[in-house]
């Protein structure tokens, strides 16, 4: 498991609360004393929206809050850019406490740093496409040819060139988010919040959604915290996850965590109707690769490893474990009896690969034919080690005992 | 047995309080007249200058464009009537205090209109004084407007005024307040300032709600002209007024012929201006 880096931390949260009603310090007081949600209603009248919030979100992280209707998910994404006034605690982003900003503070921190992706997509029927994307630039006055330039720009990046245009009214729901996205993507703020930005999408194209997002996410860096009512969804997408029930948090942690060490019985219960396969990632499966041949290896040299430890095909890296393919034993041997000196052209690359967070049901169909086992490697394509069909198999049967 | 209670001098006191405006405030209702009266003097001369063929070929032209065809057809026939029963220049004299009396009551409309769209409070004042506007039996207002600005049209622009303005600052506020609460949270979410959010989000998502709030002031602005001529403003509804006074229905009833195809082009232009265009796809 990769940690990530823990000091690069982007916004701080700690002691967040939201009442909803008039007398807030009541409640307060109320939950102070150890009252729950729905004492305190009744005592007071006033709604705990949120008690007591405490959570980083860490830079270029894709961190994903999860809970039902009433959890409070969508209050706390709100209380962030202050389109909810918090009760009390603070939010810290970059050094300023945003709770405590002026009203013009909190217009120009708005604008830095958080665009936000909407569950209706909340597009002006008004403007086309294009003057959709640019809004947000056009809000902090950036003059006309340069936004023009930016909004092209992340229309292309959710494919949407050709469209610019259009209006809103002209498109599938899932086009319609798109250009939710690309406004978002467009007005280069350090965060995106993304209230259920998928949730009122049908499922098909929710999945090429989730998918788009999390190579967008990659490829940008981009520090982003996404709302779900949709455990799965929380799983594909998460790097970490905060589970919410009744305004608190429940757990936090990665995927895995969460499935595989449920903090209680709620997040157990939820946890019981997730696919199993789909959280155990490669990296749970994977093993250290026995033997790897070098390019500078002659083919006797290989024919050597490969024997050694009973290997019919053999990965081969260069002095920085960088992946360059694989070689068969029967191409290694010819090789050898036709006395090269070299294994370099027999290198092929038709062999299965994979990152350490790909889920494990995407593995099982990656093995082919030849099965050779699946190379994992890192971003830079290091080989990080292999996973067999053995292994993958293993870890399903395992996951259906749950 | 009755008790004796003194009667409410409800009366005295406006007159008392619009005795005191007269009286104190003549230079600036005479101010206020002067201008208006060059303003109608000015359209008014503008319109009848024009050949009656040129006008209509105008009118028609607008109707054609903004609505279609059949209304600029309609219009022609209309207007060639009017023509022909030699009504030519009271319908001139209507069509520039209506203009005049709209765009007044619209200019005053708008900032009301938004003001109360915003703050609940506002909303609060103004919503009982357009019901006592609006209610106030129209003629009430033409007895007023004598001592502020004497017998004539700019005594019945400023009674049109009043009584026309309620719709526009109604749907004004109407529109704004219909704007779903996603784009304007979407706005904020962007760090919109309020002012951004008005003009460029607010505005013209309510634009065809007040474009019916004008349509509804100019048709009240038409109705109240004619009923202005009760205090000498010329135009139709002053050959109405004669009619009723020589009891000669006949006339009455052509110069209300004149009023009724006035009434329906003004309405059918504007209503066409309210729909949005057809976005070529």
């Amino acid at each position: 498991m990769t940690e990530t880096d823990e000091t690069n931390i982007k916004i701080q949260v700690r002691g967040l609360s939201k009442v909803f009603g008039s007398q807030p310090k009541k409640a307060l007081e109320l939950r102070n004393q150890g009252k729950k949600r729905p004492e305190i209603l009744e005592k007071t009248g006033q709604t705990l929206g949120l008690s007591n919030i405490d959570f980083d979100v860490r830079e270029g992280e894709l961190l994903v809050i999860m809970g039902l209707s009433g959890s409070g998910k969508s209050t706390l994404i709100r209380c962030l850019n202050r389109l909810i006034e918090p009760t009390e605690g603070d939010i810290v982003i970059d050094g300023q406490n945003i709770p405590k900003l002026s009203e013009k503070e909190l217009l120009e921190c708005r604008r830095r740093h958080f665009s936000m992706v909407f569950q209706n997509f909340a597009l002006f029927p008004h403007k086309t496409v294009q003057e959709n994307a640019e809004y947000g630039l056009e809000v902090r006055g950036v003059e006309k040819k340069s936004r023009v330039e930016s909004a092209r720009n992340s229309l292309k990046q959710v494919g949407l060139d050709g469209w610019e245009d259009a209006y809103p009214s002209q498109l599938s729901g899932g086009m319609q988010q798109r250009v939710g996205l690309a406004r978002a993507l467009a007005n280069d703020s350090t965060v995106m919040l993304m209230d259920e930005a998928f949730s009122a999408l049908d499922p098909l194209i929710r999945k090429d959604m989730q998918q788009e997002l999390i190579e967008l996410q990659h490829r940008m860096k981009k520090t982003t915290i996404f709302i779900t009512h949709d455990l799965d969804e929380a799983i594909s997408i998460g790097d970490r996850i905060i589970l919410l029930k009744d305004g608190e948090v429940v757990q936090m942690g990665t995927p895995e965590d969460i499935l595989t060490r449920p903090a209680d019985d709620y997040v157990a219960r939820f946890v019981e109707g997730v696919d199993m396969s789909r959280i155990f990632t490669a990296n749970s499966a994977m093993r250290s690769v026995r033997a790897t041949a070098r390019d500078s290896d002659g083919p006797r040299t290989v024919l050597r490893k490969m024997s050694e430890h009973g290997l019919d095909s053999i990965y081969v890296i260069d002095r920085d474990r960088t992946l360059l393919g694989i070689v068969s034993v029967d191409d290694v041997d010819a090789a050898a009896k036709a006395g090269k000196d070299t294994i370099n052209e027999l290198i092929q690359n038709d062999f299965p690969k994979a990152g350490p967070d790909e889920p494990m049901n995407n593995l099982f169909a990656m093995f082919n034919d030849k099965s050779y086992p699946i190379a994992i490697v890192d971003d830079n394509q290091r080989l990080l080690g292999v996973v067999v069909k053995g292994a993958v198999l293993e870890k399903l049967a395992e996951a259906g005992e749950h | 047995m009755a008790i004796d209670i003194p009667r409410i001098p409800l009366g005295d006191g406006i007159e008392g309080g619009l005795d005191f405006l007269t009286s104190h405030y003549s230079n600036v209702t005479r101010g206020i007249s002067s201008v208006t009266q060059t303003g109608i003097s000015a359209l008014n001369d503008g319109l009848m200058w024009l050949p009656e063929w040129a006008l209509m070929a105008i009118i028609a032209l607008i109707c054609w464009r903004v609505a279609n065809l059949r209304l600029g057809i309609g219009a022609v026939l209309g207007l060639a009537l009017i023509w022909n029963l030699e009504l030519w220049n009271p319908m001139i004299e209507t069509l520039t205090l209506v203009v005049i009396a709209t765009v007044v009551a619209v200019v005053i409309a708008m900032p009301f209109g938004v003001l109360a769209a915003i703050s609940d409070r506002f909303y609060g004042v103004i919503m009982p004084v357009l019901d006592f506007m609006q209610t106030m039996p129209a003629f009430v207002y033409l007895i007023p407007a004598i001592p502020f600005f004497g017998i004539g049209s700019v005594s019945a622009i400023f009674a049109t005024v009043i009584f026309s303005m309620p719709p526009a600052i109604r749907f004004t506020t109407l529109g704004i307040r219909q704007v779903p609460n996603d784009l304007i949270e979407a706005a904020d979410a962007f760090g919109a300032t309020r002012t951004q959010k008005l003009i460029k989000i607010q505005f013209p998502l309510s634009l065809p709600t007040i474009m019916a709030g004008i349509n509804q002031t100019i048709m009240l602005a038409l109705s109240m002209v004619v009923i202005a001529a009760m205090i000498g403003a010329d135009g139709l509804g002053s050959e109405v007024w004669r009619a009723i006074q020589r009891l000669r229905p006949g006339d009455g009833f052509e110069a209300g012929i004149a009023v009724v195809i006035l009434a329906m082009l003004l309405d059918r232009i504007t209503q066409a201006l309210r729909k949005p265009k057809k976005k070529a796809s």
